[in-house]
């Protein structure tokens, strides 16, 4: 029987391979909801022929590998469901590139958001990349693998639309470059005026390749950056107040939150954005157009705009958010998670209602931050509850919470952003047949042995 | 329930009521302004009541006592009237709700109000405030809810001011210093206004202060500086309190300057007239009001209420002037050094 250790440590240096069971243990589970399942390897690679060999192993003995970026998802897309071997690309962090004239960065698949903002930071300070909500050690690939959002989605929209082309290492082991880099030795686009092919490796959870290097767009950073609040406490009026902010086209993010704690937010709807310029005309410019943009609730009183002082301001202007982290420790314990359809800003309104009442049902602290996509095309709507990780019993009820409000989403025009396990399975059966069988075929052209993070996209 | 002491027959004796003819938002003259005051008294609609920035100058120019913008915020929730958006109403009435977290420090008989302003933590240190600077209360349990007189919302402070008062007394504070004139106001003003009783002395910071210097006088130098004072809204409600600041402002060797808008015709800070009339109005007073400032060239700019502060020092100090509030100048007489300062506010991107 071949010995899939010594097997790995002929590929990558010995001190990145581990089989021992305080390591499994950790890369057997994430911070959501999912149950732990533990791989039998993991192993650390430092370069494209190093990920090549080990696929290429995996293949031949036809052992499951898992590819894992900073594994916070929070829905268990890493959580190696049939064990084999966990592949975490932190090692790769490298970043290759700055085109400056071509505006983007070319970095490998390890690399992470806060290492790629602080060397735009320091290096670059007139551009910038979308930054998700996320620790910064969420990596830009998986970000972009899972259609994760970012700070410049409401102006251009999925973080993968973002995207400018990749090198992937098949699930057969070949290297290939994907958009004008297969041609060109420029990374300027992902498909145009080639067959876009990167919607191959988009969305599909890590089940048909694994990303070695990513080229992502960058975009001009202003100067100045501020941020407004309007609150309006009719959650039916959210979506028109959406859209006619996005489409002043002055702003960059918007988010939508609903929560009950901090008291200040109970009763209303917080619709945070941000407005940027070069120079302080620029932004009281955008500041009292996005003003009078809104004048119409304002002058029925049914929403107005908060002022917010300094010590307010500074928390909301840090990128990433640090939010996201105060509200899981709402509920002692620090867990939380969050269902998240991308759906019509049309379904505010109802979705906000039913994140209330599965709170109440399942008696659990709630909150949501919908942000605003592609100008208002779509939204991302989050079912976020709290839970304690001592308490088995919170837990089973946030789950429960979750899955519900996923059935529910899906049963009204949304669709579950990074999905997990169960909520892929309701959606392929809501899938048409046809795209379903499409799927299954691209699959198996991919991955024709399975062995790429199998249990997810179970389409086969 | 408590209802507003407020003697209707002074207002029908009062020849020029200054109260409404003086306002610096609604231009009237005498026979409108009578005619309109009595549709208010009578409970009937009057655009005073729309129209109202909620400045609480009015309180002051009365020459009676009478405490008419009280009547004003009476008849403005009776009618339902919203001075704010709903939301932002919302919004303060659930922020300042008292929920039994009772943030108290080494209380005496003689404690410090920080109300619900944690700039006050910054600046109540140091040799002014040796021996109470631990003795203090700070949060919902202990805020004044005098804000709701912009927001229509009587209600809400007869329901909750007596509730907080007794939270006071049940600490065992005999005699309460406080830090934001607004409280003060609330307990010398406010709450006798509407019969609510108030078991315990409340003293202003400027009066501590004035003690605490001459107490320390061999420490005192004057610091021969000019400054431009920012007169905030609550002021309004204890206009006595001005003597105060200008024998604070001797103690110290500080000119007031002389200035348009201080003493009876100060600006307010703006930020709660923008959230109700607009932008463009609190842009205008803004704007007038700094350039006011700068017009007198004054060596500091001097802040009492930490709201002004909030909306005002930044744009003060991007004027070029130095904003300072004004336990900080004392504390610059007495050889210390300024506390509260700007945050470092830089654009993330």
């Amino acid at each position: 029987m071949i010995d899939i250790y010594n097997e790995l440590t002929s590929i990558v240096d010995k001190d990145f391979v581990s089989n021992k069971p305080e390591e499994l243990y950790i890369y057997g589970r994430d911070p959501g909801l999912m149950p732990a399942h533990e791989p039998e390897y993991v192993v650390m690679p430092s370069t494209v022929e190093e990920v090549q060999a080990i696929v290429r192993l995996a293949n031949r003995e036809k052992i499951a590998i898992v590819p894992k970026g900073g594994g916070l998802s929070l829905t268990g897309l890493v959580i190696p469901q049939k064990g084999g071997i966990l592949l975490d690309m932190k090692k790769m962090d490298r970043i290759i590139e700055i085109n400056e004239k071509g505006s983007y960065a070319l970095i490998e698949g390890g690399t992470t958001h806060g290492a790629l903002k602080s060397h735009l930071l320091k290096n670059y300070p007139h551009l910038r990349h979308s930054i998700p909500d996320s620790p910064p050690i969420a990596t830009v690939v998986a970000n972009a693998v899972i259609h994760g959002q970012g700070r410049l989605t409401q102006q251009r929209g999925f973080n993968s639309d973002m995207v400018c082309g990749l090198e992937v290492v098949l699930p057969t082991g070949e290297v290939c470059k994907i958009g004008t880099s297969a041609v060109s030795d420029y990374w300027f686009s992902k498909g145009a005026p080639l067959p876009d092919l990167s919607s191959l490796f988009f969305g599909w959870c890590g089940t048909t390749g694994i990303i070695t290097k990513m080229a992502v767009k960058l975009y001009p950073c202003k100067k100045l950056r501020d941020v407004m609040l309007f609150l309006t406490d009719r959650a039916e009026l959210v979506p028109d107040i959406m859209l006619k902010l996005g489409r002043t086209e002055m702003i960059e993010d918007l988010v939508v939150t609903a929560q009950p704690i901090p008291l200040r937010y109970a009763g209303n709807y917080y619709i945070l954005f941000y407005i940027t310029g070069d120079s302080e005309e620029e932004l009281e410019y955008k500041r009292k157009y996005c003003w009078h943009t809104l004048w119409e609730y304002f002058e029925k009183r049914d929403g107005g705009f908060v002022s917010l002082v300094p010590e307010m301001k500074a928390p909301l202007l840090s990128m990433p958010s640090k939010d996201t982290t105060r509200f899981a420790d709402v509920s002692k314990g620090g867990g939380f998670e969050y269902s998240g359809p991308i759906a019509p800003i049309e379904k505010y309104a109802v979705y906000v209602k039913k994140l209330e009442e599965l709170a109440v049902k399942y008696n659990l602290y709630y909150s949501s931050a919908a942000r605003m996509i592609d100008g208002g095309h779509s939204m991302m709507f989050s079912f976020s509850y709290t839970f304690n990780r001592a308490d088995a019993q919170t837990m089973k009820r946030a789950k429960q919470a979750l899955d519900e409000a996923a059935e529910y989403a899906l049963d009204n025009g949304g669709v579950m952003w990074k999905p997990n396990l169960d909520e892929q399975k309701i959606t392929i059966r809501k899938m048409d047949p046809n795209t379903l069988e499409l799927m299954t075929r691209i699959k198996k052209l991919l991955d024709p042995n399975g062995i790429m993070n199998p249990g997810n996209w179970e389409v086969l | 329930m408590y209802e507003l002491i407020f003697d209707r027959e002074k207002c029908a004796r009062c020849k020029s009521i200054p109260c409404m003819t003086k306002c610096q938002y609604i231009k009237l003259d005498t026979v409108t302004a009578k005619k309109e005051w009595q549709k208010v008294l009578d409970g009937e609609d009057s655009f005073i009541l729309e129209a109202c920035t909620t400045c609480y100058a009015c309180n002051e120019y009365c020459p009676h006592g009478n405490n008419p913008f009280y009547m004003i915020v009476d008849r403005q929730e009776k009618k339902g009237i919203l001075p704010s958006p709903r939301p932002i109403i919302t919004m303060w009435v659930n922020q300042c709700e008292p929920v039994g977290k009772f943030t108290v420090g080494l209380l005496q008989e003689k404690a410090l109000s920080y109300c619900f302003l944690a700039h006050f933590n910054v600046l109540a240190h140091g040799k002014l405030f040796e021996d109470l600077e631990y003795s203090a209360v700070y949060g919902q349990e202990f805020f004044c809810n005098a804000v709701y007189l912009h927001y229509a919302k009587t209600s809400l402070i007869k329901e909750r001011l007596p509730k907080i008062i007794e939270n006071i007394r049940k600490q065992g504070i005999k005699e309460l210093v406080c830090l934001h004139d607004e409280c003060y106001a609330t307990y010398t003003s406010l709450a006798p206004a509407y019969g609510i009783e108030v078991p315990f002395h409340p003293i202003h910071y400027y009066d501590y202060l004035i003690e605490k210097l001459k107490a320390l006088k061999d420490k005192v130098k004057p610091l021969g500086l000019k400054v431009a004072y920012q007169r905030n809204c609550s002021t309004r409600l204890i206009p006595e309190v001005d003597k105060s600041l200008d024998e604070l402002f001797n103690l110290i060797g500080v000119e007031r300057a002389v200035r348009k808008y201080d003493r009876k015709n100060a600006l307010c800070c703006a930020e709660i007239i923008r959230m109700a009339k607009g932008p463009e109005l609190a842009d205008e007073l803004q704007k007038k009001n700094l350039d006011d400032m700068q017009s007198v060239k004054p060596d500091y700019v001097v802040f009492n209420c930490p709201a002004c502060w909030d909306s005002l020092a930044t744009k003060v100090a991007e004027r070029g002037m130095k904003p300072i509030h004004v336990i900080d100048l004392c504390r610059l007489a007495v050889g210390e050094e300024q506390s509260l300062n700007l945050e470092k506010m830089e654009a993330e991107v």
